[in-house]
Formats: C-alpha cells, structure tokens, sequence
C-alpha cells in the first residue's frame, strides 16, 4: 500500500503547476466555505445563548401542561423537597424560581396587557443578568416592592424611575389581584417580545398580589454548559416524574427552526461554491487520464492489475482534494481563532438593526469541530465521486490501444 | 520443451468495418535461451505478433501456447498474473515508470509478486551491476539517455524472472551507439544467463546480432534463419 501511496503523491507534483492551481480553487473554496461556517454557527450560538442566558435557562420544571397552558392555576408549590431533589442532582449549578403570569399594567393614562414575572432577585440575576441590562434605574432587592420594566414598555407606558405603575388581574381560583408598583429600573431586554411586556418583580411580592403564597409557574436550572442538558434533564424527568421538564430547545423551537431553515441557505451556497471546486479537480483528472495512457498501457502490460493501477489514481485524486482541504483548514484555523475572539463590530445600519432586535452588534464566529471536518468530508466524498472516472476508464482500458497512443 | 508454440495465427482487426489482415497464418516455435528477431516492414504484423505472444492481444484465430499454456483460456486477471510471472517486456520507449527511480522501476514487478525486501534488492543490485548502471540507482528515469533507460526497462523485465522476454523495437528510438550497447548487454545475458530474448526491428546491425532471424511480411512468415553455426565459429 505504502508504494502506491508514494507514487500517488509523487505522480500529483509531476505537473506542479496545474496541481497548483486545483489545489488553490479547493484552498479557497474551503476558507470561504469555513469562513461562512463559522460566522453563521457563531449568530446562531449568539441567539441561543441570548435566549438561554436572558429568559429561558437551560431547563425548567413546570406543572404538567403549563408550557402549552401558561395559566397561573397551572402552577405548583414550591417546597424543600423539589429544593432537595434538584440539589442532589450534580450538574445543577443553580436554579431559580419564578412565577409568571398576564395582567394588565395601567400607568397615568395608557393600559396595556404585560408578563408578570416574579423572581428571586440575586439568583435570577445570575442567570439572567437582569442588572447588567439596565438602562435606568437600579435592580431589585430580595423582598423589594418595586418592578423592573423593559425599555419599550416603559417608552410606551410613558414611565420614568420612581414612576407608579397599576397592575390588575386575576389570581389563582379566580381571585382578583391589584397593586401599586413603583419603578425602581428599565432594562433593554434582547428580546423585543420581553423588552415591550416584561414587568419583573420580587418573587414574594407577586405571590402576594396574586393570592399564590408558595406557588410557582416554573423552576429555572442551569447546568455547567450545553453538553450536559441531556443528561441533566433525564435526571430531572427521573427526579420529577409528575411535572414538566423541559431544555431550551423545547421551549425555543421557533428559534431553532429559523436557524435551521437559515443553515440549509448556507448549504445551498456552499453546493454552487463546491461544484465549481469539483470542476476543477474533473478537469484535472481527465487531463490526467489522457495524458498518461501509454504509461498505464506500459504498466497494465507488465504484470500491474486494474484495480493496482485504480487504487493509485483514486489516491491521486484524493490527495489533490485534499491537499488543499488540509491547507485551507490549516489556514483559517489562526484566522478563525483571532475573530473568536475579537469578533467584528457591525457599524451603521446594520448596527441599529442588531441592536433593535436585541442581539450585540457584531459578527460572532464559532470554532465547532463540525465546520471544519464538514470540508474535509464533503471534498473527500467529492473526490470519490470524481474518482468513478478514471475507474472506469481504467476497467476499460484497452492496452494495445495505450500502447499506440 | 517449448516455451512458445503458435500454430495458424490469423489476427483480423476491425473485422466487422474494413477488416486488417495483420497475420495470415503463423506457425513458430521457440525454444529456452534464443536469441530471436522478427523482421520485416513496416506494417507486416510484427506487432501484432509480439503482443499476442505477450497475451496484450488475442489472436482473431489459431493457437496460442506459453510455457504450455493456452492464452487464449485465461481471464483477464489471470492473463494479467501470468505476464507478470512469465513475460518480461521491453517497449519502444516511455517505457519505464516516470515518477520511480532506477531501483524502483526494477523493483516495481517484484514488488507486484510479492517479493520480499531483501531478495528485492539483492537482485536489483544484481541487475543494476549487469546493465553497468549501478550509480545511477537513485536517478528518475528522465535523468538518462535513452540508451541508459532502455538498459534499466531489460533489467526491469528481467527482475521478476520471466520465462523469456519480448521487446518490440528496443532500439528504434536509440543512436547507432546506445543500440549496439544495448544490444551487447542483451547478448550477455542471453550467453551468460541462457534468458530467452525476442525482439522485433528494422535496424541491420541489430539484425545481425540474433542469433535466429525470422522475417515477415504481410502477416506470413517468409523465412526463419537460425545463424547458430556462424556465431559459434566467430
Ligand atoms: N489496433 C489496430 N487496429 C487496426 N489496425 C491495426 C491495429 N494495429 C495494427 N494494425 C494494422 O495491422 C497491420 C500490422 O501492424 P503492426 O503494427 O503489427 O505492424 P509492424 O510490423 O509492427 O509495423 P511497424 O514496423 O510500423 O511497427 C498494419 O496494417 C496496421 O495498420
Ligand atoms: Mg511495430
């Protein structure tokens, strides 16, 4: 095997530069393919750790039914055991609890329907980073009986810090509930949807203004990263088989959606970007394969096998594939690595955009496995494909016809 | 015994468009250690001849022997092992594989034969020493003159110790010079080593260095000289 991979790679430099050249188209090729790889597995990690790190968490455990039903009688009561229960499990590093429901929310003269969320300050803050949000204002405190407002809503409300806001509603079992809130801060909430409805407020006093003293709607879990949600919702499933355990991806399908639909755009381009490539190494090969029948007519007569001869050819045809895989790979890797940490700054248009849709105005870059070894994969299985060629053509040879040639 | 027996040879090629008489009808026989070359004009079937004693080709009809066996029977992965086992070839030129070197080209068959390494280049060392090319072993190929190249494809035939060894005009693309060398060499093996060289050529001195001369024209042979005697007088 070793000799035919040595002839295979001395018989690609034997015509350096069109060798050269094709390895060049796929260099490229791989770069931009890597490149636009990266750059939309970089927004859509971006968009999915904006949802997961500003509402959604990794996890969350609900009433049966809740996430279909988001009724504030479909809640439970919180009580040392579940406390207990999601402590034990290892991968758990916090979790929070909260009670979300609608009401409507009444300033001096405009009324608009809002979420009510009600959390525990500190905890909620370390999975959200409602503070780091603020535009105005300063965050809760544990037992506060002020609310937090996204910045549309207070725009719309006409609310300022200090301001007083009526929320009116219904409780659990039908009771009514009203309050008077004063706004202590205003955030600029990623999502429009949360940034133009969300009232956050201490856990405690929203208990309280909706008759549910102990009841949650659900339980927010984070673990270390993505890697263990998995494993970390069959515990929970284990732990909680009566309730609702949900990861991120369930409760953000619309998200995920639009990024797949996204992804099969890229692999579109990606197609057109890698049938020119595989034109290039076809034309090569056939040049090959023209070029060099007497001298496969010479080795078929004095003894090589067909498929000898097929084995070396097919090899040639990989390596000038993937000669330049390797080099593209080898080269966007540093690239990739430096934007991965300093991504690119939108400016413009593109900035407000960015910034109106809550997302931070730059192009993320991501370093996934997957997005090299795709190139690496894709060209190879190009190259077998185009290696059907000179199989044939080899199976067919006829040698006296070479011979002359 | 004979290593090749042909018996009423006919070779028609395009038979069903405008049919090519190439041979008409060919008797040979060849005995171990001869010294053999076909002659005749161009276009008088030499070739053709050459090929099907080589298994390139099948004869249109007759009856082919090798080392006892009929060609004609064997598929063509068969046909492919028994070249390799049994037939050392010779061509006009490009003959050597470009991107091996002196000692690899010569180690290429025995490495299709499964040979190990050491046998390998014992008998390469062997090899290189007779055709006087020893210090060009680690040389690619378009390195050497013609002559030199041609020197390294007979040691390259003669590697894989094949029953005889079939050369269709060696020496065309060769000066006088490099021809009549070449043609030494060959006859040095054939005295010394008793292996079995048939060569097809145009070239009168080369003729004259055979030991038989068979001449053919229009896909017949019309005389078939054995000049033996004469050579062991000189
Ligand atoms: N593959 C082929 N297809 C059709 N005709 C062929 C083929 N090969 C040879 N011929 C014809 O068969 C005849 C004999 O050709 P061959 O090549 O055997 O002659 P030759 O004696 O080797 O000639 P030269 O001295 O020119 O090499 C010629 O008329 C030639 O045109
Ligand atoms: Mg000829």
């Amino acid at each position: 095997m070793s000799s035919y991979v040595k002839m295979a790679w001395r018989n690609i430099w034997r015509n350096k530069r069109r060798t050269l050249i094709t390895t060049a188209s796929v260099f490229f090729g791989v770069i931009l393919s890597v490149f636009m790889g990266s750059m939309q597995e970089g927004s859509y990690s971006q968009y999915i750790s904006a949802i997961v790190n500003s509402y959604s968490g990794y996890l969350q455990i609900h009433q049966k039914g809740y996430w279909a039903d988001k009724e504030i009688n479909n809640s439970f009561e919180y009580n040392p055991i579940i406390e207990s229960k999601i402590a034990d499990i290892k991968e758990i590093t916090i979790f929070t609890p909260r009670l979300e429901t609608f009401c409507l929310a009444s300033s001096a003269d405009v009324t608009k329907g809002v979420m009510v969320m009600g959390v525990d300050p500190p905890k909620e803050d370390k999975i959200t980073n409602i503070s780091g949000k603020l535009k105005e204002g300063s965050y809760l405190k544990k037992g506060d009986n002020g609310i937090i407002v996204g910045s549309r809503l207070a725009r719309f409300l006409k609310l300022g810090i200090n301001d007083t806001l009526v929320l009116i509603g219904q409780g659990v079992h039908g009771a009514s509930a009203a309050g008077k809130y004063p706004v202590r801060g205003i955030i600029k909430h990623p999502s429009p949807e949360l940034d133009r409805s969300l009232v956050c407020m201490d856990i405690q006093a929203c208990q309280e203004l909706f008759s549910a003293p102990g009841i949650l709607t659900s339980l927010v879990i984070m673990v270390h990263d993505n890697e263990e949600v998995a494993l970390s919702r069959n515990n929970l499933i284990h732990s909680f088989s009566e309730m609702e355990v949900m990861d991120w991806k369930e409760m953000n399908q619309l998200l995920l959606k639009q990024i797949d639909s996204d992804r099969a755009s890229g692999v579109i381009i990606k197609g057109i970007l890698y049938i020119i490539i595989a034109f290039g190494i076809i034309g090569t090969v056939i040049m090959i394969m023209a070029e060099r029948k007497k001298e496969f007519g010479v080795m078929l007569s004095i003894g090589m096998h067909r498929f000898q001869l097929i084995i070396v050819v097919l090899l040639e045809t990989i390596f000038i594939g993937m000669v330049g895989v390797v080099a593209g790979i080898i080269a966007s890797i540093p690239i990739l690595y430096y934007f991965l940490f300093n991504p690119i700054p939108f400016t413009g248009q593109a900035e407000e955009m960015m910034l109106q849709m809550g997302f931070e105005p730059a192009m993320y870059f991501s370093m996934m496995p997957s997005i090299f070894y795709e190139q690496a994969l894709i060209i190879f299985i190009f190259t077998l494909l185009i290696g059907i060629y000179p199989l044939v053509n080899i199976q067919k040879l006829i040698i006296i016809h070479a011979l002359r040639s | 015994m004979n290593i090749i027996e042909i018996k009423g040879v006919t070779k028609i090629y395009d038979k069903n468009t405008i049919p090519v008489h190439a041979l008409n009808g060919i008797d040979l026989t060849f005995q171990e250690g001869e010294f053999a070359s076909i002659v005749g004009p161009s276009g008088s079937g030499k070739t053709t001849l050459l090929n099907i004693l080589g298994g390139l080709d099948d004869a249109t009809d007759g009856v082919v022997l090798i080392d006892g066996v009929d060609l004609t029977a064997l598929s063509g992965a068969k046909k492919t092992t028994f070249r390799k086992n049994k037939i050392g070839f010779v061509f006009q030129s490009f003959n050597l594989i470009p991107v091996l070197t002196v000692q690899e080209n010569i180690e290429f068959i025995m490495q299709l034969q499964g040979i190990a390494r050491e046998d390998r280049e014992k008998r390469t060392a062997e090899l290189l020493e007779a055709i006087g090319l020893s210090d060009r072993k680690n040389s690619r190929p378009n390195k050497l003159s013609g002559g030199q190249q041609q020197r390294v494809a007979v040691a390259r035939a003669l590697a894989s110790k094949p029953k005889f060894i079939l050369a269709d005009e060696p020496t065309a693309n060769l000066d006088s010079k490099s021809a009549e060398n070449l043609l030494d060499i060959m006859g040095k093996l054939n005295r010394e080593e008793n292996i079995t060289f048939i060569f097809s050529t145009h070239d009168l001195r080369v003729m004259n260095k055979a030991k038989r001369i068979i001449t053919i024209e229009d896909g017949k042979v019309i005389s078939d000289v054995v000049k033996e005697e004469i050579h062991n007088l000189i």
